[in-house]
């Protein structure tokens, strides 16, 4: 019984002090972020990295959510002859909830993952204390730059993925099954609000930008310098990203959309 | 030097599609553009029941439309609903005698305001009233009277 809850309280403590260590680094990597803009070279190379080779995924992703949508949307709509609101509600559900998270959970696996793993194998392979020891500091060189460029990157991809979603809806709507392409566009534009809808998305993404970044960037600091250990914290980097993408995302959508 | 340049094209081509998409989103998904010219002269009307009409609900002119609500209150002293319209500056040609009316558009479309052009040859300019107004029809109330009337035609056989 005591083992017990020594193993309990022992968990918590871990628990505690990983968040204590999460919260002071990302302390650290903000405090780096001036210095890094002065040499915005190292940015662009981590955009290349992170989103640029993202964007195909992002994309075809994009295009099939989209078109599924207006698959299953029309079969619904066409049964109240409601089907000119298929436009409206292919771009309120993209740009409000499916653009920002599913960009977000596509990032966290692609971009996320391939962060952790290298910032894992750097520390694994001691380049980081190399580092340390030649006075560069890692977090400034290494991790701020790769920091920004996931803030930048994923409001950008979102904003693609909701585009390209919206289109691939269009096809499927307006070129497969025959909605009316004026009401289609004509629809969307007076119910979708840019400040209400559009920024609140774009909002959205930078927060699950700056939360998939941290994450990623995080467990390949704190990963135990192991083969092993890079593979977890890689693993970990795509769970606890999405959950907290999930979960952020209800409570952002219950604030932003209160009385929309 | 080549690799850092075919690297930096690439992100210049990516933040350009970004930007991109996001323009295509506030102008052809959203109803930025349609901001863009708001500018024209605003004038109000009194309902006494606004039914569903909402902040940015088309004002039209057979069928055209012309304007958007931009406010709508309770006014307290005449117990009615005000509601403040923006017509476009190009339509400045609508008579002081015209009348507004509240229609659905379609059975379960969105609830717009029509504006009936009267015979005055003066025309509303910024800061007029439109006194002649129709309220909007509720369903319910339709169904309760026809139920009244019917009731009432059934005592009386």
């Amino acid at each position: 019984m005591l083992n017990w809850l020594q193993r309990l309280g022992r968990g918590a403590l871990d628990n505690f002090a990983g968040l204590g260590r999460a919260s002071l680094f990302l302390g650290h990597t903000l405090s780096g972020l001036p210095s890094v803009l002065a040499h915005p070279r190292r940015v662009i190379a981590q955009l290349h990295s992170i989103g640029v080779l993202s964007l195909v995924i992002i994309l075809v992703a994009g295009l099939a959510v989209g078109m599924v949508l207006g698959l299953q949307m029309y079969n619904t709509l066409v049964d109240f002859g409601a089907e000119a609101s298929l436009g409206p509600a292919i771009a309120l559900t993209l740009v409000r909830e499916l653009g920002p998270v599913v960009a977000a959970l596509l990032f966290a696996g692609r971009a996320g993952s391939a962060l952790t793993a290298e910032i894992g194998l750097m520390k694994a392979s001691e380049q980081l204390s190399g580092m340390e020891m030649m006075a560069v500091d890692p977090m400034l060189r290494i991790v701020a730059p790769r920091f920004i460029a996931g803030v930048l990157a994923l409001p950008l991809l979102s904003a693609i993925f909701s585009a390209v979603g919206v289109l691939g809806g269009y096809f499927v709507g307006v070129g497969l099954l025959g909605v009316d392409d004026g009401a289609f566009w004509s629809q969307m534009q007076s119910r979708v609000d840019f400040y209400d809808d559009v920024l609140n998305g774009v909002i959205k993404s930078v927060v699950f930008g700056i939360i998939v970044s941290w994450v990623a960037l995080f467990q390949g600091y704190d990963t135990v310098p192991t083969t092993e250990g890079v593979s977890r914290s890689t693993t970990r980097t795509v769970v606890y990203a999405s959950l907290a993408v999930l979960g952020l995302d209800f409570i952002l959508t219950a604030l932003m959309f209160r009385d929309v | 030097m080549f690799k850092v340049r075919t690297i930096e094209i690439m992100v210049g081509v990516f933040v350009a599609i970004g930007i991109a998409a996001l323009f295509m989103l506030a102008m052809k998904v959203s109803n930025l553009s349609s901001f863009a010219q708001q500018e024209g002269f605003h004038v109000t009307a009194r309902f006494q029941n606004i039914g569903g009409l909402k902040v940015l609900s088309p004002v039209s002119m057979s069928g055209v439309r012309v304007g958007r609500v931009t406010a709508i209150h309770y006014d307290q002293g005449s117990y009615e609903a005000e509601v403040d319209l923006v017509i476009t500056g190009s339509y400045d040609k609508i008579p002081v005698d015209s009348s507004a009316s509240i229609f659905t558009s379609g059975l379960l479309g969105e609830q717009y305001i029509s504006i009936e052009p009267g015979g005055e040859e003066r025309y509303l300019k910024q800061g007029d009233r439109i006194k002649l107004t129709q309220s909007a029809l509720v369903l319910e109330q339709m169904i309760g009277q026809f139920l009244f009337s019917k009731a009432a035609g059934d005592t009386t056989q």
